[in-house]
C-alpha cells in the first residue's frame, strides 16, 4: 500500500512540460512519462539464454531488444537494463525473478534513480552528438542499439529501439536538468545551421 | 578524438575510459616470504617507459569492464587491447620504442 501511493506521488524533475518543435525545425525534445527500471547484474553461464518476457537475455553487447513495452538493453557482458510501464513494476519485477530462478542475480530497482529524454526527428543524431561523441551513423548505430556513453558531462544510457530515428537518453536523475538544458541548447545550434 | 577499441565494444572514444595504470602485476604468490622491500616494490614502484607500456584500462562509461592495453607512450597510439586475464598477441613487448613503421599506424583488436 505504500509501495503504491510512494509511486503514486512520484514527480518527475522535468515535468510534464516539453519545448514545442518550432515548425520546420528537424528534432523534438521531449521528457518520457514515469517508467519502472531494472538494473539487472547475472552471470551467464556458458550456452544458458534465459528469456525475460519472450526477450533473449542473451543478445550481443550493446543491443536493446522490446516487444513494443518492456525493453532490454544489454549494456555489459552482466548487466542489463530493463524498463517496461510503470504500472507493470511489481509485475515486471516477479517475472524476471521467475525467469532467472536458479541463476545467482542482482535485480535493483533504479526507476527512480533514472529519468528518460526522447529525442526524435531528422536531426535527433545531429542535436545528440552535440555532446555525445559516438558514431550515430547508421552503419555504426543502427536500430536495435544501446549502450552506455556520455553526454557533455554526464554519463547517460542511449537508446535506440527502432528504425525511426527516435532515441532514448537515459540519465540519472540528479543530471537531468542539465541533460535537458544541453539537449535543449543542442537543439538552437542545430536549428541555426539549418537556417543559413 | 583517440578510439579506444574495448574488446567488448568496439572501437569508442577515449573520453568514456579510465586509465589504471600499469598492467600484469602479479601479487607475491606467498606474501608470508616477502619482506618489506618486497612489498614496497610490489606496492609502489612502476615503470615509467618511453615507448610500449602495458597499461590495465576501464571503460567506465560503456560497458563499465576492465581490459589491458598495450600502448606507445610517445606517440600515444594504443598497439593493441586485449581481455583481462591474457597476454599481447601482437608481439610487442613493452618498454620497446617502435620507430614510425607501419606497426604503429594500425590498431589491432583483440
Amino acid at each position: 500500500m505504500l509501495e503504491t501511493r510512494y509511486r503514486a506521488a512520484r514527480a518527475l524533475p522535468l515535468g510534464a512540460a516539453s519545448r514545442p518543435a518550432t515548425a520546420g525545425s528537424g528534432v523534438s525534445v521531449r521528457p518520457a512519462g514515469a517508467e519502472a527500471r531494472f538494473s539487472l547484474r547475472a552471470r551467464l553461464a556458458a550456452g544458458a539464454a534465459p528469456k525475460l518476457a519472450g526477450l533473449a537475455l542473451d543478445a550481443p553487447i550493446n543491443t536493446v531488444g522490446t516487444d513494443g513495452e518492456t525493453w532490454i538493453a544489454r549494456l555489459g557482458p552482466d548487466e542489463w537494463l530493463v524498463g517496461g510501464p510503470e504500472a507493470d513494476a511489481d509485475l515486471l519485477q516477479g517475472r524476471i525473478h521467475e525467469a532467472l530462478a536458479g541463476l545467482p542475480h542482482s535485480l535493483v530497482d533504479v526507476s527512480h534513480r533514472n529519468v528518460g529524454i526522447d529525442v526524435s526527428g531528422r536531426q535527433a543524431a545531429a542535436v545528440l552528438n552535440a555532446g555525445c561523441p559516438l558514431d550515430l551513423s547508421e552503419a555504426a548505430f543502427p536500430p536495435g542499439s544501446a549502450t552506455r556513453t556520455l553526454l557533455g558531462k554526464a554519463e547517460i544510457v542511449l537508446i535506440r529501439a527502432t528504425a525511426a530515428p527516435l532515441y532514448r537518453v537515459e540519465c540519472w536523475r540528479s543530471f537531468s536538468t542539465y541533460v535537458h538544458g544541453f539537449l535543449n541548447e543542442a537543439v538552437f545550434g542545430v536549428e541555426g545551421s539549418a537556417a543559413h | 578524438m583517440l578510439l579506444i577499441a574495448c574488446p567488448n565494444c568496439g572501437k569508442r572514444p577515449e573520453t568514456e575510459f579510465r586509465c589504471g595504470g600499469q598492467a600484469h602485476i602479479a601479487r607475491p604468490a606467498d606474501p608470508m616470504t616477502v619482506d618489506d622491500g618486497g612489498w614496497s616494490e610490489h606496492l609502489f614502484v612502476r615503470a615509467n617507459p618511453k615507448g610500449v607500456h602495458a597499461e590495465r584500462w576501464c571503460h567506465i562509461h560503456g560497458c563499465g569492464r576492465w581490459f589491458n592495453a598495450l600502448r606507445d607512450t610517445i606517440s600515444d597510439r594504443f598497439i593493441e587491447t586485449y581481455p583481462i586475464g591474457e597476454q599481447p598477441k601482437s608481439g610487442v613487448k613493452p618498454g620497446t620504442i617502435l620507430g614510425t613503421s607501419s606497426a604503429t599506424q594500425s590498431e589491432a583488436r583483440a
